[in-house]
């Protein structure tokens, strides 16, 4: 096999950056970061590298940075975690509306407080009313092709919005896995020069950030939602596209597993899929009727193709690693207001697992089955989420 | 009018963009008092007054009410009157 090298999860995606050939990086090096821009820093420390790095005062300036850059005409790239995605928000919200596309990994982390670096959802989910697009991953090997497919997606005429890749925290970015590498030529191929729509130019000047008033605003935020309605069509190309290219298909806006005929379908985004296959086989050896369904793209949430994966079970199971305080997981919401929201609908179960880095194991996953089975047989669902393995004895 | 993708808009389009309906007060200049000093022109953020035919004229499709014409006018030959529909 060619290229193919075992190394740290947050290692391959800075090769998989290096390979799209970004213009700019900026990044604030101290926590919550990861290797990944580390190892950026080192490779253009080392002259492997051409791109300008900024090294900055925080992860607000390192948004300003990049959409600075972006806007400049510069493909661009920065990576964060949890407290420093909070950070960034504002700028990213900006960015959306002026429709700069530039690239973050969105390193998992859980939110202060109490302090924590364990991997959870929380920080990217907390975004998902941007208009940055949001792809989780399951493995380093999609992270490594979802970032290169990041960048085309980005940089779509039709889209032109900021890309986040989602990927666990420890779990993918400080374990070891085989990654098998793209050529260069073929990266190059794949990913074509930036040509932005309008950019910074002395000899043209043109007014970024014009101020709307109430006869437009609704316009402009109208059309980045219609932004996001294309982005569907194009995620599934460019995604089919690159598998064509690397032989490896992680499936499209959503991967369905041995969801065929299942009773019990659970939804799950990033590491806890792979997770939740290996209990899927064996439960499906022991005879139990159960599937599993793996969110790639959250943002745009790919409706249709999630009825279609689980119109025929009875009950459905998300298992998130997010919670919206005073209401239910965000991804167990959405399910239920477009996709569920229909007579013929199956039950959706919402189970709240793995924050702050609380391991989801075969164990947890084999509780969520039978709450599933219990739902299916009483009918019932509940009506607030169900955190797995809390211990309610232990809360003040 | 149809928006931009990203509110990119082209510079040196400003004159296009009127924004007299901003305004909530009108100044009303009255030429008779007026000494013709050029205080009025010199203060004005929106550069909305200017010199035609030797006589001072208040554009009123920029001119964005503040009053700081009226305020330091020593002739005190502008005045401030409420815009009404």
């Amino acid at each position: 096999m060619r290229n193919v090298k075992v190394l740290e999860g947050s290692e391959a995606v800075a090769f998989a950056v290096k390979a799209c050939r970004p213009h700019v990086i900026s990044a604030y090096p101290i926590s919550p970061q990861t290797h990944i821009v580390e190892r950026l820093a080192q490779m253009r420390a080392d002259g492997e590298l051409d791109a300008e790095y900024v090294r900055v005062e925080s992860e607000f300036s390192a948004a300003s940075v990049i959409s600075g850059s972006s806007a400049a005409g510069s493909r661009s790239y920065t990576a964060s975690s949890s407290q420093g995605l909070l950070l960034m928000t504002e700028v990213l919200y900006a960015s959306v509306g002026l429709r700069l596309p530039f690239v973050i990994t969105g390193v998992n982390r859980a939110i202060s407080a109490p302090i924590s670096i364990q991997v959870d959802h929380q920080d990217t989910i907390s975004l998902r009313d941007s208009g940055v697009i949001q792809i989780y991953v399951e493995s380093s090997q999609e992270a490594y092709d979802a970032h290169i497919a990041a960048f085309k997606i980005a940089e779509d005429p039709g889209i032109l919005l900021p890309v986040m890749v989602c990927m666990d925290g420890w779990i993918l970015t400080h374990s070891y896995e085989r990654v098998s590498f793209m050529e260069e030529a073929e990266v190059d191929r794949f990913l074509p020069a930036f040509r932005p729509l309008h950019f910074l130019d002395e000899k043209n000047p043109k007014t970024w950030g014009s101020y709307a008033e109430d006869n437009v605003l609704m316009e402009f935020k109208y059309s980045v939602q219609k932004a996001m309605l294309h982005a569907k069509t194009r995620i599934k190309e460019i995604f089919s596209e690159l598998s064509k290219i690397t032989g490896r298909d992680h499936g499209d806006l959503i991967e369905t597993y041995r969801t065929k005929g299942a009773e019990v379908v659970l939804v799950a985004m990033g590491s806890m899929a792979g997770t939740i296959k290996d209990v899927v086989d064996r439960l499906r050896s022991e005879g139990t009727s159960v599937g599993l369904v793996k969110i790639r793209c959250y943002r745009p949430f790919p409706h249709e193709d999630l009825w279609e994966a689980i119109k025929g079970a009875r009950v459905v199971a998300v298992m998130e690693a997010d919670f919206s305080m005073g209401s239910e997981g965000a991804v167990g919401m959405d399910l239920k207001a477009k996709v569920c929201g229909r007579p013929d609908a199956p039950l959706v179960l919402d189970f709240i697992t793995g924050l702050g880095g609380r391991e989801v194991n075969q164990e947890i996953i084999e509780g969520v089955v039978a709450e599933a089975q219990k739902a299916m047989i009483n009918k019932s669902t509940f009506v607030e989420s169900c955190w797995m393995g809390l211990d309610p004895t232990i809360v003040p | 009018m149809k928006i931009t993708v990203g509110a990119v808009v082209q510079g040196k389009s400003s004159l296009a963009y009127k924004t007299g309906n901003w305004r909530d007060q009108r100044p009303v200049l009255d030429v008779d008092r007026c000494k013709a000093c050029g205080q009025c022109e010199e203060v004005c953020p929106d550069s909305a007054v200017h010199v035609i035919n030797e006589t001072y004229v208040i554009d009123y499709d920029f001119c964005k009410g503040c009053g700081l014409c009226a305020y330091e006018c020593p002739a005190q030959a502008i005045e401030m009157v409420k815009e009404e529909k």
